[in-house]
């Protein structure tokens, strides 16, 4: 007869407010098989899980059912209190009734009365867990980073630093990322490049990283410490071997009038280019929709220049598999483009203040490869349109963000921040020109971040207009913005020579697409989901994936940075082990029952199921049985609900059990 | 809460089977947002939907639930991979049975209600609810229950006698 004892948790007042806890535990004491049950504040806490460990003790209880919390916050932690105390942890189950039940419910009567029902079907399930042993695997001790942007960058060195291997996979033909396209950055103004091309020299030179751009990932495979990986390196054109970036075919190319999209399409490059003149690597690449030689079979001046003889118009995409035991996904962001509606993404377009139609209307990154020194101006703020100094500029926050009628309800967190440095940098350029900036609110949190704001009206004489802009349109040569500012409630109208567009921040294209590859979660707009908002904001719910920057969230540079070294540490964290405890959820086979008839083979998406030959004394073949390799396992149980014989069955979710929980309802 | 009394005031049970990585964590995420839903559904965590065997539903049904609800990951976001599609298949071939057999299919809802949709998931639970409540009690399968146990021992003669020619 099992002892099962019962622990209800009041969390502060969390649970006990709607859940009368001192009810549940005495209902749920008169239940078969449960010989002590109690209620207590704080169960996680360190003298509650004393008790516990007490209570299993000197009860002699042969199962335990916690009731408290989700058990995505805190299985772990009982279980290894259970374990303390000298039973299998997986003799102990959670019971949620917090997250499920005090949270969602207001009236105390029928809270009680629920969270009594998920108790009860908790104790009946606990009753047919088994005893599950503990199942180790080995570590691969390298590491894959999914983005080379800053992020990227940041967790690739921090952990080569760590003394492990990095891959580092970038889809462009050059690391860097969006913040290699900045001008200077706020608050300090220092220059982006100068801070950040030496960190790409860093990657490029350090012995345990291997970098792959113009690469992308084709397939993941594997659970955590145990990750294959595919990467398809698309077809550069160029043998990165034999190249020097001598750079003698980009200037020989005949095509020129290529937008370079590195400069806002403000620039123009060859057909065969690296994005920027500090690229790493500095290996060009050719672009095959606009090269003369793939489109007609002639030209072919590039080979004929190359003096290495690097250039290849063979090359092929090639796959590399990679064995990997962690995965750090820094993949960044995009810019909203009201223009259009981007491609299967679930936010509508804007069409409004013209961006797209009125050539001197253009957004914060083009606006700020016209102030960067490198940019196609060399650092003077022109208008696209006529090459003219603006003298009038009218900067609007808040495009796209916080504008749920467009669909996207969230702050993109630093355009108040680059708008207040656009004002800057403009009037450091334009001496006689008059900045203005439409905006909702000023959300200036972080160090030095509102004395950055104020300079910018305080010093940099930038007019500040507290609402939205009704209207935009073209005069001539002129922008007229009109607006109202609802502080002093006057109409404004402003003839502006440009119009700087601060639109929000989205997840890079095709972000959906990479995370249904890792099997990692995302939201409604496919930013990545962290495993706990506050308490793991750089894991992933998938084990031994972690996430850094703005894939998981509009972020600037210094959190940014932040975030990749604490993904970097939690790699380091993982690496430290040379075997890694798994879950025992795996399926095993029944093979007495088994018919062989492997309809659990076709449904496993793992390949975990083998043929297994039953053979008796005389070696003769009885039957052929399915085998589940718990190395390959992972766990989904589909196996069991498609087995006709019902021989397959996942510890941890047996028959048995969910029959049990569903019978105690 | 609700402005219109609803015809019949009875109670349902809802019995939700839910996929750990998705749905279960969507509820999770409805709970921690604090928003406000029946307290009729009882959550069982699966690890996937593709664990979800037919029988589960047959089972609850049997044991009183008024309303099913099996939700798990959007097509192409399962942790398996592929697992929601071989329980979507499933269900679409098991729906067409429990028609046969004479269950009304308004009691059983499929949806797909990802980790970071906590509203979803108020809006299916809340619309179950409701609308099995409108329905009134589903008593066909709580008669076969008294019949007939689960567990598949063969107690009518007939069926003994089937099994004892095989």
């Amino acid at each position: 007869m099992s002892r099962i004892g019962v622990f209800i948790c009041h969390c502060g007042e969390n649970i006990s407010r709607t859940v009368d806890v001192a009810r549940v535990a005495a209902e749920v004491g008169k239940l078969p098989g449960v010989a002590f049950s109690t209620d207590y504040k704080y169960m996680c806490s360190d003298p509650g899980q004393t008790l516990l460990k007490k209570t299993i003790q000197d009860q002699k209880l042969s199962h335990v059912v916690v009731a408290a919390c989700s058990p995505r916050m805190h299985e772990r932690t009982f279980r290894k209190a259970v374990e303390a105390a000298g039973l299998n942890p997986f003799l102990c189950e959670m019971a949620n009734i917090r997250e499920h039940c005090s949270w969602v419910h207001e009236n105390i009567e029928e809270a009680t009365v629920k969270a009594t029902e998920i108790v009860g079907m908790m104790v009946e399930r606990v009753k047919k867990n088994r005893v599950l042993p503990t199942i180790t695997v080995p570590v691969t001790k390298r590491s894959l980073v999914i983005g080379g942007g800053i992020a990227g960058i940041q967790a690739a060195l921090d952990i080569a630093d760590g003394g492990h291997e990095v891959i580092l996979v970038e889809r462009e033909p050059s690391i860097g990322g969006h913040m290699a396209q900045l001008s200077e950055t706020f608050p300090t103004l220092d220059c982006s490049q100068c801070i950040m091309t030496p960190k790409m020299v860093d990657v490029a030179n350090h012995p345990k990283i291997t970098l792959y751009t113009y690469s992308e990932i084709e397939l993941v495979e594997g659970y955590i410490g145990n990750f294959q990986i595919t990467i398809r390196k698309k077809a550069r054109s160029v043998d990165e071997d034999k190249c020097t970036g001598c750079g003698v075919c980009m200037t020989k190319c005949p095509i020129k009038k290529i937008p370079n999209k590195f400069d806002c399409n403000l620039g123009m490059r060859p057909a065969i280019y690296v994005p920027f003149p500090q690229a790493v690597p500095n290996t060009p690449v050719i672009d095959r929709d606009n090269c003369t030689k793939f489109k007609t079979g002639k030209c072919g001046l590039c080979q004929k220049v190359c003096g290495p003889g690097a250039v290849d118009y063979e090359q092929e995409d090639t796959l590399i598999v990679e064995p990997v035991g962690a995965i750090v996904v820094a993949t960044g962001f995009d810019l909203y483009t009201i223009a259009e509606k981007p491609k299967g993404s679930p936010i509508k377009g804007y069409g409004e203040f013209g961006h797209g139609k009125i050539p001197d209307v253009i957004d914060g990154m083009t606006f700020e490869r016209l102030a960067s020194a490198s940019g196609p101006t060399g650092g003077k703020i022109l208008r696209p349109s006529d090459g003219k100094e603006p003298k009038q500029i009218v900067f609007i926050q808040c495009i796209g963000s916080r504008a749920r009628e467009k669909g996207i309800s969230y702050c993109s967190k630093v355009c108040c921040m680059y708008t207040a440095k656009h004002t800057m940098l403009y009037h450091h350029k334009v001496h006689d020109g008059q900045a203005y900036v439409f905006f909702m609110d000023a959300r200036t949190p972080g160090k030095s971040y509102d004395e950055f704001w104020r300079r910018s009206i305080e010093e940099e004489e930038a007019v500040y207009i507290r609402g939205m802009v009704s209207r935009l349109y073209q005069k001539g040569k002129k922008i007229v913005v009109m607006g109202s500012d609802i502080a002093v409630g006057v109409q404004v109208e402003i003839e502006a020579d440009m119009v700087v567009l601060a639109t929000a921040i989205q997840p890079q294209a095709g972000a959906d697409t990479l995370a249904q590859k890792l099997g990692i979660s995302y939201d409604k707009y496919n930013f990545y989901s962290e495993a706990h908002a506050k308490l793991r904001p750089v894991e992933c719910a998938t084990a031994g994936i972690y996430l850094a920057g703005a894939c998981q969230g509009p972020k600037d540079i210094p959190d940014t940075v932040s975030q990749a070294s604490a993904a970097a540490a939690k790699v380091m964290a993982l690496f430290s082990k040379d075997k890694l405890e798994r879950e025992p959820i795996v399926a095993r086979v029944k093979e007495s029952a088994c018919v062989g008839c492997f309809a659990c083979k076709k449904v496993c998406a793992y390949g975990a199921i083998e043929e297994k030959e039953i053979r008796d004394r005389q070696g003769n073949l009885v039957k052929v049985v399915a085998y589940v390799n718990p190395g390959v396992c992972s766990g989904c149980g589909t196996c069991q609900a498609t087995c006709p014989s019902k021989c397959v069955e996942l510890d941890g979710y047996t028959d048995e059990q969910i029959v049990a929980m569903i019978e105690a309802l | 809460m609700h402005t219109e009394k609803p015809k019949n005031s009875f109670e349902p049970k809802i019995i939700a089977f839910v996929c750990t990585w998705c749905t279960y964590a969507g509820a999770d995420l409805a709970g921690t947002s604090r928003m406000q839903y029946p307290s009729n559904v009882r959550v069982l965590k699966f690890p996937c939907t593709g664990r979800i065997d037919p029988v589960f539903i047959l089972k609850a049904f049997q044991q009183g639930a008024d309303g099913v609800l099996v939700s798990g990951c959007h097509p192409g976001d399962c942790h398996y991979i592929a697992g929601n599609f071989h329980a979507r298949r499933r269900f679409a071939a098991f729906r067409k049975l429990l028609e046969f057999i004479g269950v009304d299919l308004n009691r059983l809802q499929f949806s797909w209600v990802s980790a970071a949709e906590g509203g979803k998931w108020v809006e299916v639970v809340t619309d179950l609810t409701e609308r099995v409540r409108s329905m009134g009690p589903m008593v066909e399968f709580k008669e076969l229950a008294m019949e007939e146990q689960w567990s598949g021992t063969i107690d009518t003669p007939e069926l003994k006698e089937a099994y004892n020619q095989i």
